[in-house]
């Protein structure tokens, strides 16, 4: 305050032109800076932090407009203009991992959505010693890393012992080579994400329903409402926040595939690339298994940009509906 | 009439969630009941939730020389220790900071904080900084930097931070306290509930963290649980190739439970966690809730 006050009074004097506000301009920036000081030195190790490991990598996008060699460096590597993104597209590769992992994203969002949103307003149904029950064993499968997943995917999926095709035999059908089959996948990898994520989903919703204020049920009862119409006219409106909110988030990272599930769940079999393959998995195995490091940074950028602009127009279309809902 | 179509649609509700929670909790089961399971009789029936003989030795070959197993517990442990302990002030720190209404440069930080939410160099960038630069590869640092600070935690903590009343903060300034003291000695403690719960849910990344692992990790010594599972998924050889678990017992390949021995190594090292984290079942929802993105 005082600083303020100080510097009021200086102003009129001040007639010297510009170089004397700019250093004026600053003085006061530096005062400002010693009073804010010791709350910048405690955000200082989160600041570099970022710089090294998230803004110094934006740096590194260059990579992808490089012919990169490791002995070379970033920096010694060639330029190559836009070669790796012209070869990206030049084969149905683009095509396909992008198509694959919009339309996986989508399946899974709306799948879950509906399903959580059905499980948390029947769970609200159930006695609450049942109710917690039922919400562990649904959580489960949310504390396995993907690996794990992987695992138990390959108890069942397995061609020569795994229990589907040995129960597909005793039946007398024949078995299925899953880990070949390409059009059972998208199927199987909805089935089990969901599996997955519905218990978490479910509790988040479930959660939401329990905070709506209880009078509004009250009144819809002395009204005579069935529970159906009050699920349809008072739970769902009330928790349409909440699923705005989340689909806007997820419609941000439409872009962004779930690489621990189209990894380990197919086994990173190559005879489901077509239909398994998405941008995140393309990218990794171009880095590690391929060694096409251009391509890979290539399509890394081509991920982040679209991604980059889809949760910039998602937020500017709710901010335009409803200001209340957007992320900023 | 009424009533007792009421009644008749809880207990159809009941049934429901009761076939779901069996679906959902089977496939855990026949992991299980594989690992149990004597490979003869694997060859014969395949994989089946009721095995015909029951047999150990699964678990008798690899606790017979758990060194490897051993070993990848310690990693995953001390990632997730260090991880978890360092990554939580940091994000305590950070958060403080931008909560704070009267910090000149609250806005700056956020925006540059939240930035990094929306854009990414992406993989590769990220890959050649920690390999060729900052040369972690085969350090269990690259475990622990890479996910150390996610924008997502520190959100939440400022959501919870903002509801702090900024006048035990002004009158513990007014008393003499700088802003350490005031961080340490006033703020963290009142934060303990957020605290606790981003704890929780920064350990369990890294407890679950395998990607890190597989473009870091060569050596055989520092592979962590969850990369120890992502080579034994993906090579089906990878038991009977890997000497520490056969030189050392001379065992005869052709007799290795090479089935049960698979799915004995994910119940070894998944089984503990998931009896563990469910106690803490509803902090990993509460994480979503604490704060919210906005303010």
């Amino acid at each position: 305050m005082s600083d303020k006050v100080s510097l009021a009074a200086k102003a009129p004097s001040d007639t010297q032109g510009n170089t004397r506000r700019r250093k004026s301009w600053l003085g006061r920036e530096m005062r400002h800076f010693r009073n804010n000081k010791e709350l910048f030195l405690l955000s200082l190790p989160g600041i570099l932090y970022k710089l090294i490991f998230a803004y110094i990598p934006m740096v590194g996008v260059i990579i992808a407009f490089k012919n990169y060699r490791y002995d070379l460096g970033i920096f010694g590597s060639k330029w190559v203009g836009f070669d790796n993104f012209r070869y990206l597209f030049s084969t149905d590769t683009a095509w396909r991992i992008t198509r694959n992992t919009v339309l996986y994203n989508v399946a899974y969002i709306l799948v879950t959505l509906v399903a959580a949103l059905l499980l948390a307003v029947l769970l609200n149904e159930v006695k609450a010693k049942w109710s917690r029950f039922y919400q562990t064993a649904l959580f489960l499968p949310h504390f396995l890393s993907w690996v794990l997943v992987g695992y138990i995917a390959y108890a069942f999926l397995n061609h020569a012992d795994g229990f589907i095709n040995r129960t597909l035999m005793a039946m007398g059908f024949d078995p299925v080579s899953w880990y070949q089959n390409a059009g059972a996948w998208p199927f199987i990898l909805v089935i089990v994400h969901l599996w997955k994520v519905i218990g978490f989903n479910t509790l988040i919703y479930f959660a939401g329903i329990m905070g709506i204020n209880s009078e509004y049920y009250e009144a819809a009862k002395i009204d005579g409402a069935t529970k159906s119409q009050m699920a349809l006219k008072i739970t769902i409106p009330l928790l349409s926040p909440l699923i705005v909110i989340l689909l806007i988030l997820s419609i941000g990272s439409m872009f962004r595939g779930d690489f621990g599930l189209h990894y380990f769940i197919p086994n990173n079999s190559g005879f489901l690339y077509g239909s398994t393959d998405i941008i995140d998995t393309y990218v990794y195995r171009a880095l590690r298994e391929v060694g096409n490091v251009g391509m890979s940074a290539a399509t890394g950028l081509y991920q982040s940009i679209v991604g980059l602009i889809l949760v910039l127009s998602a937020n500017a279309i709710v901010k335009k509906i409803n200001p209340d809902h957007s992320l900023w | 009439m009424a009533v007792r179509k009421f009644e008749f649609s809880k207990i159809a509700i009941n049934v429901m969630f009761t076939v779901l929670s069996l679906i959902v909790i089977l496939p855990f089961l026949l992991v299980i009941a594989v690992s149990l399971t004597d490979e003869e009789s694997i060859t014969k029936n395949g994989y089946q939730f009721i095995p015909d003989h029951i047999s150990f030795d699964a678990y008798r070959y690899l606790l017979d020389s758990p060194d490897v197993l051993v070993r990848a517990y310690g990693v995953t442990i001390t990632i997730t220790v260090v991880g978890a302990a360092l990554g939580l002030l940091l994000t305590a720190m950070t958060a403080y900071v931008i909560s704070r209404p009267d910090y000149r440069y609250n806005r700056v930080t956020t925006f540059y904080v939240f930035f990094t939410m929306l854009f990414s160099g992406g993989l590769v960038p990220t890959y050649i900084l920690i390999t060729q630069y900052l040369h972690l590869k085969d350090s269990l640092l690259a475990l622990i930097l890479p996910i150390l600070l996610s924008p997502f935690n520190i959100m939440v903590m400022k959501g919870f931070m903002s509801k702090i009343p900024l006048e035990i903060i002004e009158s513990a300034k007014i008393d003499g306290a700088r802003e350490f003291r005031i961080f340490f000695r006033i703020v963290l403690p009142l934060s303990l509930p957020a605290l606790a719960t981003l704890g929780l849910l920064i350990s369990f990344t890294y407890w679950n963290d395998w990607f890190n692992a597989m473009l870091y990790i060569d050596d055989p010594s520092k592979v962590p649980l969850q990369l120890l599972l992502v080579r034994t998924l993906n090579s089906i050889e990878f038991l009977t190739t890997n000497s520490e678990f056969t030189q050392t017992l001379g065992i005869d390949l052709t007799s290795f439970p090479n089935n049960s021995a698979r799915m004995a190594i994910a119940v070894l090292a998944g089984g503990p966690m998931l009896v563990i984290f469910p106690f803490f079942q509803r902090f990993f929802v509460k994480g979503l809730t604490v704060g919210s993105l906005k303010g």
